[in-house]
């Protein structure tokens, strides 16, 4: 094993052990703290141009499998863990995470002290890292390197995670609606979830326009979750823009909820270190339940908590709140079927409590019926 | 939503006695009960019958009633304190059960009271297996194929249909009493025919066996808001067919995908609300088939268990504590996280690091006993470890267990066959099955092989084979470079290994590491693996780059506690820790805790102001020293307070530059080494029993022969009486030295005069260097030779004079002083003839101390630590710590009474384990009656340990010949209180011989009679028999009287197998008789 580096922007360094693919790679640090699910992680990609620290010790226990894939491929561009497993133990699995990371080409670090790295990104914030995986170069030109690189704020990564073309995943048993759902970087499980309820869900590009989704003739858009700075979606957010106008119900997750936030005419901004987790409480505030929820972001809404707001689209609230750090976690409009969510009710990874939110967009979409002059 | 403002007053059940299967982590949960349910201003009425515990402190409710936890009692209880709630998921199955019992008496109707927590109907669906697999299959869940049956006919039946091999469950029994796997019918007879007498329902549950899948449990929380989380996943690494109280656990679940981690936590929450818990913990366990991942679920627990306690321990969530907010109306998201300060209880704890949890065996209290695991929970203790890797946890947590036969060696094979042995032998699980697993694969088993012999997941199995190959790396020679020790430490290494790895001692491997500055940071167990700022600082070690230990200016003291329970160890210990770091907090030290079971109030991340979650061993501790030094001012460590643990560790300590607060090594060596001690005996004038010491057998019988027998025969330096013997003759003693020791002229035997039918006497005291003060003399109830920890004792001594009080306080004040001790000191005399003899001295403290303290309301572990960092008795005096003036006085009559675990243990051939007691400590626990009267004290401490003395009915007496003319005087009294007397025929005509009537019985042995007459045996199957006393002749299994304790003791008929006991058996029957024991919380007893 030759050694490898993490090293981070403000030039504090990392030695490890090479693992995974070699080479060097760069991106955003962030850390995820799901105990199961690192297959998941991998796959999102919400997680693309992102550094994942990995706060569990083991990974790779499972090894991976075709099921559990979110996408197409391994979209975080660098891995960091402590233990990665030597030995794959699960009836499912059909690989070994190491020589899966390496067929995609991601280059890993092992044996670095996670929770040192974790607690200086808590206290300092995400921030731009590399990883130098068996390469002879000097600390100060690594950090060098790393100090070249874009930061997250600002990027638009959209173009690079969405699917080109339309595909269409049909209803489980009788089709009851049909959805455009829109790829920022979607996950697998979202369009399954929807299925399972009768959606017939069209998955369609991130530049998709106006027109194009008349044309299907929706019940309802969904925005997906992805990666990037919010801020940067302009062109999207006109299209959401255009489809509160023609009052077609809107549901969105995470990047989508974003989306539909500055849509509402709302600012968003970045957080510290995000949250990123499959343990985090979440408070709906209508019922007053928390729900236990799966989250990857690293931008958030700033919208008024304590009162109702009002919008061009009409009057609406903050539905959702986070129970940790009150981050704004969901949005809907009081008169039209739009509403948003900042984390994974798909979870996949993570805790199923949110599943809920997919029948509420069966009930939005019921309650507000596609106008007849769409057609 | 907030707390329910009609609950003013809420009952809180206890445990009662630490047993197999229930121990002190209820003194953990219902000590947080307490704490929240006062810090809320609700008024707390205690019932627990066991006085060791934290909870039973005066301080911890407003009425603390140490009474035997019955229906009928409580109901005493209920009638005089009138609470608003009664608070039953903290206690344990003893809690439960009495819960259901008094909502069956009809009490809690009666009086208006309600059940928090769980209600009865949620409680029945928990238990109740038929209700519970009716909710399973609701909620989509799968459940093992199964048949209730309620007679051995049904279980027959059942199993034609399942086909062997089955699993036999009792319902409403605790830790899997009575349960049992059964491959042939006759073990299956065996097993449920217990299991049906076990059960208050007669009821067993016969189940297809899914043995060698993979185990899981799951730790739930819900609100009365309905918010469910998952607070902890635990994985069994001995698959299914072992309790899961017995087996090798790991936190979190490490070989599951999130997909089908997902699926249980599903079916968990599903399950909690199906069941209806309505606030607080449940555990639910699951099965899964790890060749298609079928999940079966197994059962749930709708109450805080011993899971919940190491769950909170090994998420820093503290399960009991919040339990019990949600009980009074909170729900999760109103309630803080402590750890963190800002974020809500309404999350799911994540772990950065792992934990393993390793069960501590007795077998070798109980040679009879078959040593293989099975669902029934033979386990009497625990340690839990952490660390950052499995590896690293595991080693830990083996050598946490205080045994050499769990640490892991690396030796090339002693056969050529070995590897195939082991591999066979791994196939049952036994005590030390993991050790087998890891030495089959040191001598080139494979990982498959490994898994055929025992399923265990071929993750963990990879594990320890990257153990061994770090292992093979320490072992290469030449120089021991940074890079392989680093590698050795982090893999969770102890330098004791490394050390006999490379054949180099311990001081060596310590000295090469702290070279190349080698040395643990210690992480915080935080809740959030880092995601939030920890407040509390739990920590634990581990080789890695960055330390979280904050710096302090306050001087700390370090405490060490007792490791895991075990028999002659447990909570006692634990109690005193605990005392020591609440005193000084009190007095502004800041106290730091190191112990490493999971168990106890001591690892509470709030009981000291730093915990460190570590093994006791020197290694650990020193590098604990080292790093609080770094962190500011270090006055010492305490060593005398968590009994034998950490007293052997005093003199390494010591040795290495450590400041050891109280009495010093040179004083503990004085008091535990025997010829020293005898010098100071000697110069101080006292006698002890002859004795010598003999490093060979001929020694042995040389000494025995020169002091006459009857002797007591033992290994030097053991605790709890381990290996001891009391021998009548030459034959005796060669046998138990031939069986029990391998005896050298480095490993010594001890061969003491016995003093036959002396009365024991055991005293606890302070001593500052000046002053003594005498915190009690406890007479034992059993004569001597009956283990101290075993015996029933009765604090203020009943049969001794002002003037032999006077001596023994003389003789107590010579031996600290000529010990040197400063703080507590333990002794056991015994009186014999009028002749004051020393057994024994412990310069530490006891086991007795919080038995005494309850009983005399003096709290002696705090005083014994104040006077370890310099206090004088005086002082403690003056600010009111001990009384203003005098020796601490008992408050009525109080009786300790042990509690054995013979129901627990099976021998090979399925029959049980004899149930007599003698110099080896066999109890797990102990209960505590107070009282006016001795007769009552009594009945109260055999109700609260074996269940009720009969009032009337039929008493079965047989003598051994030694025993008989003790004999006489209570069955005249049993006859007298008008019970009918049954005897064997010498005992009999015997007793008619002294005017004692009794009708002549069958013994076991003679058979049924020509008419039928039932054999002895025969009644107590059959229920005849209400009391049995049962003296044993000698040592050794006599078939009769071994048939006659194994089937009272199997019908849970009370047993009485001394004469001693049997005298004041008849005075608690003389008690009952006289009408209803009065209740009184310990808080009046103070007063008076």
């Amino acid at each position: 094993m030759s050694k490898a580096f993490l090293v981070l922007d403000d030039g504090r360094i990392f030695e490890g052990s090479s693992w995974a693919a070699t080479g060097k790679t760069f991106g955003e640090a962030v850390f995820q703290t799901g105990m199961t699910g690192y297959q998941e992680t991998l796959t999102d990609p919400s997680y693309h141009k992102q550094i994942v620290v990995m706060t569990a010790p083991h990974i790779g226990n499972t090894g991976v499998n075709s099921f559990d894939n979110e996408s197409r491929k391994y979209w975080v561009a660098g891995f960091v863990v402590r233990n990665p497993s030597t030995i794959t133990s699960n009836w499912r699995s059909e690989n070994d995470l190491e020589a899966e990371l390496i067929n995609q080409g991601i280059v890993g670090i092992q044996g670095v002290d996670t929770r040192a790295i974790t607690r200086h990104l808590r206290d300092r914030g995400a921030m731009r890292v590399g990883i130098f995986s068996g390469l002879e170069l000097s600390r100060e030109e690594m950090v060098i390197e790393v100090r070249k690189q874009e930061g997250m704020a600002g990027a638009y990564l959209s173009d690079d995670v969405s699917t080109s073309n339309t595909y269409v995943v049909p209803a489980i048993g009788e089709k009851k609606f049909t959805v455009a759902a829109i790829d920022l970087g979607i996950k697998g499980a979202t369009p399954r979830a929807m299925a399972e309820r009768g959606i017939e869900v069209h998955v369609m590009p991130y530049n998709t326009k106006f027109a194009d989704i008349e044309k299907i003739h929706p019940d309802g858009v969904f925005l997906s979750n992805g990666p990037g700075d919010p801020s940067t979606m302009t062109s999207i957010v006109e299209l959401v823009r255009d489809v509160l106008t023609a009052e077609i119900p809107i549901f969105g997750i995470c990047f989508g909820h974003q989306i539909l936030g500055r849509a509402l005419g709302f600012e968003t901004y970045k957080l510290q270190f995000g949250h990123r987790g499959i343990n985090q409480p979440v408070l709906d505030r209508k019922t007053g339940k928390v729900e236990i929820t799966a989250h990857n972001h690293g931008f958030a809404v700033k919208a008024p908590i304590d009162a109702p707001f009002s919008t061009v689209f009409g009057p609406g609230q903050v539905t959702h709140v986070s129970l940790n750090d009150g981050v704004v976690e969901g949005l809907q409009l009081s008169e039209r079927g739009a509403f948003s969510v900042q984390y994974h009710p798909e979870a996949a990874a993570g805790p199923h409590d949110a599943a809920y939110l997919f029948d509420r967009f069966i009930e939005v979409m019921t309650r507000y019926p596609r106008k007849v002059e769409v057609n | 939503m907030a707390r329910d403002e009609s609950i003013k007053s809420v009952l809180v059940i206890g445990s009662g006695p630490i047993v197999i299967g229930q121990a002190c982590e209820f003194d953990y949960s219902g000590t947080q009960a307490c704490r929240v349910l006062r810090a809320e201003g609700i008024r707390v009425i205690l019932v627990n019958s066991n006085p060791a515990t934290i909870m039973t402190d005066p301080e911890f409710a407003d009425a603390t009633y140490i009474e035997p936890i019955t229906p009928e009692f409580i109901e005493r209880i209920i009638d005089k304190e009138r609470p608003d709630a009664v608070l039953a998921t903290l206690g344990g199955q003893t809690a439960l059960n009495a819960a259901i019992g008094l909502y069956q008496a009809g009490t809690l109707q009666k009086y208006g009271v309600k059940l928090i927590g769980a209600d009865v109907d949620a409680i029945e669906r928990g238990e109740n297996r038929e209700l519970f697999r009716a909710i399973v299959e609701k909620v989509g869940g799968e459940s093992a194929r199964s048949i209730i049956c309620h007679t051995i006919d049904d279980v027959l039946s059942a199993v034609a249909q399942l086909n062997y091999p089955v699993v036999i469950r009792p319902s409403f029994t605790m830790g899997g009493l009575g349960s049992g796997i059964a491959f042939d019918e006759e073990t299956l007879r065996q097993i449920a025919g217990a299991g049906l007498r076990h059960s208050p329902t007669s009821e067993v549950l016969i189940e297809e066996s899914i043995i060698g899948w993979k185990e899981y449990e799951l730790e739930v929380m819900r609100d009365k808001a309905d918010n469910v989380v998952i607070v902890c996943s635990i994985e069994n690494i001995d698959p299914m067919g072992v309790h899961t109280g017995d087996s090798i656990t790991v936190a979190p679940a490490l070989t599951l995908t999130d997909v089908e981690f997902q699926k249980l936590r599903d079916l968990s929450i599903s399950i909690i609300r199906e069941v209806g818990v309505d606030t607080g913990g449940c555990n639910i366990q699951f099965a899964v088939n790890p060749d298609n991942g079928r999940i079966i679920v197994i059962e749930m627990n709708p109450r805080v268990s011993r899971s919940s306690a190491l769950a909170s321990k090994a998420t820093g969530f503290p399960i009991a504590k919040i339990a019990t907010k949600l009980a009074i109306g909170y729900t999760l998201d109103e309630i803080k996280n402590d750890i963190t300060q800002v974020t809500p209880a309404s999350f799911e704890p994540t772990l950065d690091y792992i934990v393993v949890k390793a069960p501590r065996f007795a077998f070798e209290k109980f040679q009879d006993a078959d040593p293989r695991l099975t669902t029934t929970m033979k386990s009497v203790g625990e340690a839990m470890a952490i660390g950052r890797s499995f590896p690293e946890a595991l080693m830990k947590a083996l050598r946490s267990l205080e045994r050499k036969e769990a640490i892991f060696v690396f030796n090339p094979a002693k056969s050529e066959n070995e590897k195939t042995a082991l591999l066979e032998a791994s196939k049952t699980p036994t005590e030390y099955r993991l050790q087998q697993v890891q030495r089959s694969l040191w001598l080139g088993a494979t990982i498959d092989e490994a898994f055929n012999a025992t399923k265990i997941d071929r993750w963990f199995l990879r594990q320890i084979d990257l153990i061994n190959e770090c292992a093979r790396h320490l072992a290469t020679p030449g120089e021991l470079s940074l890079e392989i020790l680093a590698e050795g430490k982090k893999m969770g290494f102890s330098d004791a290994q490394i050390a006999s790895i490379r054949s180099i001692s311990e001081e060596d491997v310590r000295r090469a590491r702290y070279q190349f500055n080698l040395r643990p940071v210690y992480k915080t167990v935080d809740t959030c693996a880092a995601e939030f700022e920890a407040f509390t600082p739990y920590h634990y070690s581990t080789y890695e780059e960055e330390t979280e230990v904050r710096s302090r200016t306050k001087p700390a003291v370090i405490i060490l506690g007792s490791g895991p329970n075990r028999i002659g160890q447990g909570i006692e210990f634990d109690y005193s820790c605990v005392h020591a770091s609440f005193t000084l907090r009190a007095a502004e030290y800041e106290t730091v805790m190191i112990n490493c079971n999971p168990e106890t109030v001591s690892t509470d991340y709030d009981t000291s102001d730093r915990l460190y979650f570590e093994p006791l061993t020197l290694e650990d501790v020193l590098e604990v020293v080292h790093a609080e030094m770094q962190a500011g001012p270090v006055l010492g460590v305490i060593t005398q307070l968590g009994g034998q643990t950490p007293l052997g560790l005093a003199a390494g300590l010591k040795a290495a530059g450590v400041t050891i607060l109280g009495t010093s090594p040179d004083a503990i060596n004085l008091a535990e080494e025997r010829g020293a001690f005898g010098d100071v005996l000697k110069s101080q004038g006292l006698t002890a029993p002859e004795f010598g010491m003999a490093s060979s057998q001929m020694e042995a019988l040389d000494i025995a022969h020169r002091i006459g027998y009857p002797v007591l025969v033992r290994p030097s330096f053991v605790l709890g009486g381990r290996g001891m013997e009391i021998v009548y003759d030459d034959e005796a003693l060669s046998g138990f030295i031939s069986r029990a020791t391998d005896i050298t002229p480095d490993h010594p035997v001890l061969v003491d005069r016995f003093l036959d039918s002396a009365i024991e006497l055991d005293v606890d005291a302070l001593f500052d260097g000046n002053e003594l003060f005498l915190g009690g003399i406890m007479e034992h109830i059993e004569e001597a030779g009956i283990h101290s920890g075993d015996s029933a004792c009765v604090l203020p001594a009943m049969t001794i004079s002002e003037s032999q009080r006077e001596n023994i306080r003389e003789a107590t004040l010579k031996i600290a002083r000529g010990v040197g001790v400063s703080g507590l000191i333990n002794i056991q005399f015994a009186m014999a003839d009028h002749t004051l003899y020393v057994l024994e001295a412990n310069p530490r403290a006891s086991r007795t101390v919080p038995f005494v303290s309850k009983a005399t309301g003096v709290p002696l572990a705090k005083a014994a630590a104040r006077i370890s960092l310099g206090s004088s008795i005086q002082q403690l005096r003056d600010e009111g710590v001990l009384p203003s003036q005098g020796d601490a006085v008992a408050k009525g009559i109080s009786v300790k009474e042990a509690v054995l675990p013979w129901n627990r243990f099976r021998r090979a051939d399925g029959r049980g384990v004899d149930a007599v007691l003698g110099p080896e400590m066999r109890s797990t626990g102990e209960v505590m009656g107070i009282a006016s009267t001795f007769g009552e004290s009594y009945a109260k401490s055999q109700i609260s340990s074996f269940g009720p003395l009969p009032r009337t009915g039929t008493v079965f007496i047989s003598l051994a010949d030694k025993d008989k003319k003790q004999g006489i005087a209570p069955a005249q009294g049993l006859s007298q209180l008008g019970f009918r007397l049954l005897a064997t025929e010498g005992t009999s005509s015997f007793l008619a011989e002294h005017g004692v009537a009794t009708t002549v019985v069958r013994k076991n042995s003679q058979g049924t009679g020509p008419l039928g007459e039932k054999t002895i045996v025969e009644m107590l199957n059959a229920g005849d028999i209400d009391l049995v006393i049962n003296t044993p002749v000698g040592r050794g299994t006599r078939a009769d009287g071994w048939a006659i304790r194994t089937a009272a003791v199997q019908r849970s008929i009370p047993i009485i197998t001394t004469t001693a006991g049997f005298s004041a058996a008849v005075e608690g029957i003389k008690a009952l008789q006289a009408g209803d024991l009065v209740v009184a919380p310990i808080q009046d007893w103070l007063k008076r």
